[in-house]
C-alpha cells in the first residue's frame, strides 16, 4: 500500500507571535519551527499501515527552501521518501497547496493520502476537502481512529458532542485529529540517516492567490483583572460580579 | 454581488443554534447589499422555514433527499453546487462545525472559488466582504478578503449573535437536485453521542480544569460545577496528554479553539498555547494557587486559591443564586 502524507512547517506551540514589517505576516525571526503536530499523527498512522502492509510512505510539502527541514523530520520517523514542491516565499493560500498536491498525487497514485486535520498556522482546515474534490476521490476529516483493509476504510470522525463512523472505499483521504495514535520520536541513527537522504525537488506551479490577507494585528481585550484571595466572603463576591456585572450566571 | 446562501444544519429535525447565526450573518449581508439571503436545509420543513424567516432571511429552499438522509459531503455539496448555480449566489456561508468546514472547501473547489474558514467578524468595505479570522490558534487575527467572482465563508460559533428580525419576504421552495447514491462517496454507517455532555466547542460556559486538579480523580468537582451552570468540562493539553481526560476536551493550540461567553480555569497556570485557544472568551475567570500564574495576565475575574478547595465552595455559591 503506497502512502502520500501531506506534512507543514509551522511555529512551535510555545511561539509568542509578533507582526513582521509588511504588517500582514508574522515576524519568523526567533521562532522555532516544527513538523505540524497535527501532521505526525499523520504520518504515524501511515508508518504503521506500512508496517503491516508493505508499500511506501512517501512525504510530500508544498513551500520555501525551509520545508526541507520538516521533510528532514519526516524521514526521521520512517518516510521511505521526501517531495519537496518549491515555491520561492511560503504561501498561505490553501488552493496553491492542495492543486500542487494534486498534481503530484496524480503522477504517483498512492491508495491513501493522509494529513494532519490542519496546519497550527494558518488553522483553515482546507486542503483534504479541496484535494478530494480536485482527484475526486472521497475525505473523511478530523478522524480519531483508522481501520483499513485492502478495499475500504473504516474511521472515527469527531464531531460535536460524539462520533461518527464513516466507511469509504480506497484511494481516499484521510485527515487525522490527536487521539488517533502516540506519534514516535526519531532515534539519533535515524535523524542522522535522514540527514543524507535525497529529497526530490519540484517547482510548484503558480495559481493566482484566491484568498487576499489585507492586514494582522494581534488580539487586543481589556479585561477587568480584578483578583481576589480564596476566602469565603470573596469566592461570595466573585460569584456576586459573575451574576450582576458580566451577568453570565 | 448576487444572492446569499446560508447552510442551515439540523438535527433530527432541529435545527442547530449555529443555524441562527449564520440566518442573521445573511440577512445582515443582504440588507448592506440589496440581495436575497437564502436560507438552505437539507431534508426540512416549512416549520423550520418559518424559524428561519425570524431571522431575516427572504428565501429558505428545502432540499429533500432520500440519498442525503445520512451525511456525505461530496454529495452534499454537489447539491449545494447545483442549487447555488440555478439561484445566482456567489456568496455562501457555513457554520465552522466539523460538518461544515469538511463541506465547504469542497463547494468552494467546484466553483473554483475563495475560502476563508472560521471567520469572526463581517463587514462591507467599498462593495467588498472584508472578514476577521484568527490564526495561530488566535494568537494574531487576519483581515482578509476573497478575490474569485464566488466566495465562501465559514463561520466560528458562538461568536455573530442571532438577531430576531422578521423578514418582509417570506418565500418557500422545494429544490431537487439531481443525485445519484454513487454521489456518496463515504457512508456514515453509526454515530455514537457522548451522551449528557456538552461540546466544548458548542458550549456557552465552559469549565476547565489543568494539573492543578491534581488527578483524574477531582475532575467530579468541575462536572458539578458545569452541571450547575450547564457547562461543558474542558482540560488543559498537560492533563489530556497525562490521560486524565479525553482529547476532545482538549482546549488549545493542538485542541479546541473556543470563543464561550464564560471560561473558567481551574488549576490552569496559562502556557502560551493554552491561551491561544481561549483568549477569545467574553469574560475569563481563573482559580489558582499561584499568583504570579500567566492565566491571571488574562482574566476579568481572578481567584488566588487551590481549585479543589475554592470549587466546592463555589459550585453551593452559584447553586444559592441559580435558586
Amino acid at each position: 500500500m503506497n502512502i502520500l502524507v501531506a506534512v507543514s512547517r509551522v511555529p512551535d506551540t510555545t511561539t509568542k507571535i509578533l507582526i513582521g514589517n509588511d504588517g500582514k505576516s508574522i515576524d519568523n525571526n526567533n521562532v522555532k519551527f516544527i513538523l505540524n503536530p497535527y501532521d505526525e499523527y499523520a504520518l504515524e498512522e501511515a508508518l504503521q499501515i506500512r508496517e503491516k502492509n508493505s508499500g511506501r510512505v512517501v512525504a510530500i510539502t508544498v513551500g520555501p527552501t525551509e520545508n526541507q527541514e520538516t521533510l528532514r523530520n519526516a524521514l526521521a520517523m520512517g518516510a521511505d521518501d521526501a517531495v519537496h514542491i518549491k515555491s520561492k516565499d511560503e504561501n498561505f493560500d490553501s488552493f496553491f497547496v492542495a492543486k500542487n498536491i494534486a498534481n503530484y498525487a496524480k503522477s504517483f497514485n498512492p491508495d491513501l493520502i493522509l494529513m494532519g486535520k490542519q496546519s497550527i498556522d494558518f488553522d483553515s482546515l482546507q486542503v483534504p476537502s479541496i484535494l478530494a474534490e480536485l482527484l475526486d476521490l472521497p475525505v473523511i476529516t478530523i478522524v480519531t481512529k483508522l481501520n483499513l483493509d485492502s478495499t475500504k476504510v473504516i474511521a472515527e470522525r469527531e464531531v460535536e458532542g460524539g462520533k461518527e463512523i464513516v466507511e469509504s472505499s480506497l484511494p481516499c483521504i484521510i485527515s487525522a485529529q490527536k487521539g488517533l495514535n502516540d506519534p514516535r520520536y526519531p532515534k539519533l541513527p535515524d535523524i542522522m540517516k535522514a540527514k543524507k537522504k535525497t529529497i526530490e525537488e519540484i517547482p510548484a506551479q503558480a495559481f493566482d492567490n484566491k484568498v487576499e490577507v489585507i492586514s494582522m494585528e494581534l488580539p487586543l481585550r481589556q479585561r477587568l483583572n480584578k483578583i481576589f484571595n480564596a476566602g469565603d466572603d470573596e469566592i461570595k463576591e466573585v460569584v456576586r460580579l459573575l451574576h450582576e456585572e458580566s451577568k453570565l450566571i | 454581488m448576487k444572492n446569499i446562501l446560508a447552510y442551515v444544519e439540523s438535527i433530527n429535525g432541529t435545527i442547530k443554534r449555529s443555524a441562527f447565526e449564520v440566518a442573521t450573518a445573511a440577512a445582515q449581508l443582504k440588507s448592506k447589499t440589496k440581495t436575497n439571503a437564502i436560507a438552505v436545509i437539507i431534508n426540512g420543513n416549512e416549520e423550520i422555514a418559518n424559524q428561519l424567516f425570524e431571522y431575516g432571511v427572504d428565501q429558505v429552499i428545502n432540499i429533500p433527499s432520500e440519498i442525503l438522509q445520512k451525511y456525505s459531503p461530496q454529495a452534499v455539496a454537489k447539491a449545494l453546487y447545483q442549487l447555488a448555480s440555478a439561484k445566482e449566489c456567489d456568496t455562501m456561508l457555513f457554520p465552522a462545525s466539523s460538518d461544515g468546514v469538511e463541506l465547504a472547501p469542497i463547494l468552494a473547489a467546484k466553483f473554483d472559488a475563495g475560502y476563508i474558514s472560521d471567520i469572526i467578524e463581517m463587514n462591507l468595505e467599498n462593495d467588498d466582504i472584508i472578514v476577521k479570522k484568527p490564526v495561530y490558534a488566535g494568537k494574531s487575527i487576519i483581515k482578509a478578503k476573497v478575490n474569485s467572482p464566488v466566495k465562501v465563508f465559514s463561520l466560528r460559533p458562538n461568536v455573530f449573535t442571532p438577531i430576531k428580525q422578521v423578514s418582509d419576504v417570506k418565500h418557500y421552495e422545494v429544490f431537487s437536485p439531481e443525485l445519484s447514491s454513487n454521489d456518496c462517496k463515504t457512508i456514515v454507517v453509526d454515530t455514537v453521542k457522548n451522551e449528557g455532555k456538552i461540546d466544548v466547542k458548542e458550549a456557552d460556559i465552559i469549565v476547565s480544569g489543568g494539573r492543578g486538579m491534581k488527578g483524574p480523580e477531582n475532575f467530579y468537582l468541575l462536572e458539578d460545577l458545569a452541571k450547575v451552570l450547564n457547562a461543558a468540562v474542558g482540560a488543559s493539553r498537560a492533563v489530556v496528554d497525562a490521560g486524565w481526560r479525553p482529547h476532545s476536551e482538549q482546549v488549545g493550540q493542538t485542541g479546541k479553539t473556543v470563543s464561550p461567553s464564560l471560561y473558567i480555569a481551574c488549576g490552569i497556570s496559562g502556557a502560551i498555547q493554552h491561551l491561544a485557544g481561549m483568549s477569545s472568551s467574553k469574560v475569563i475567570f481563573a482559580i489558582n494557587k499561584d499568583k504570579d500564574a500567566p492565566i491571571f495576565k488574562v482574566v476579568d475575574y481572578g481567584i488566588i486559591g487551590d481549585a479543589l478547595d475554592v470549587l466546592p465552595k463555589l459550585t453551593d455559591e452559584i447553586k444559592k443564586i441559580k435558586g
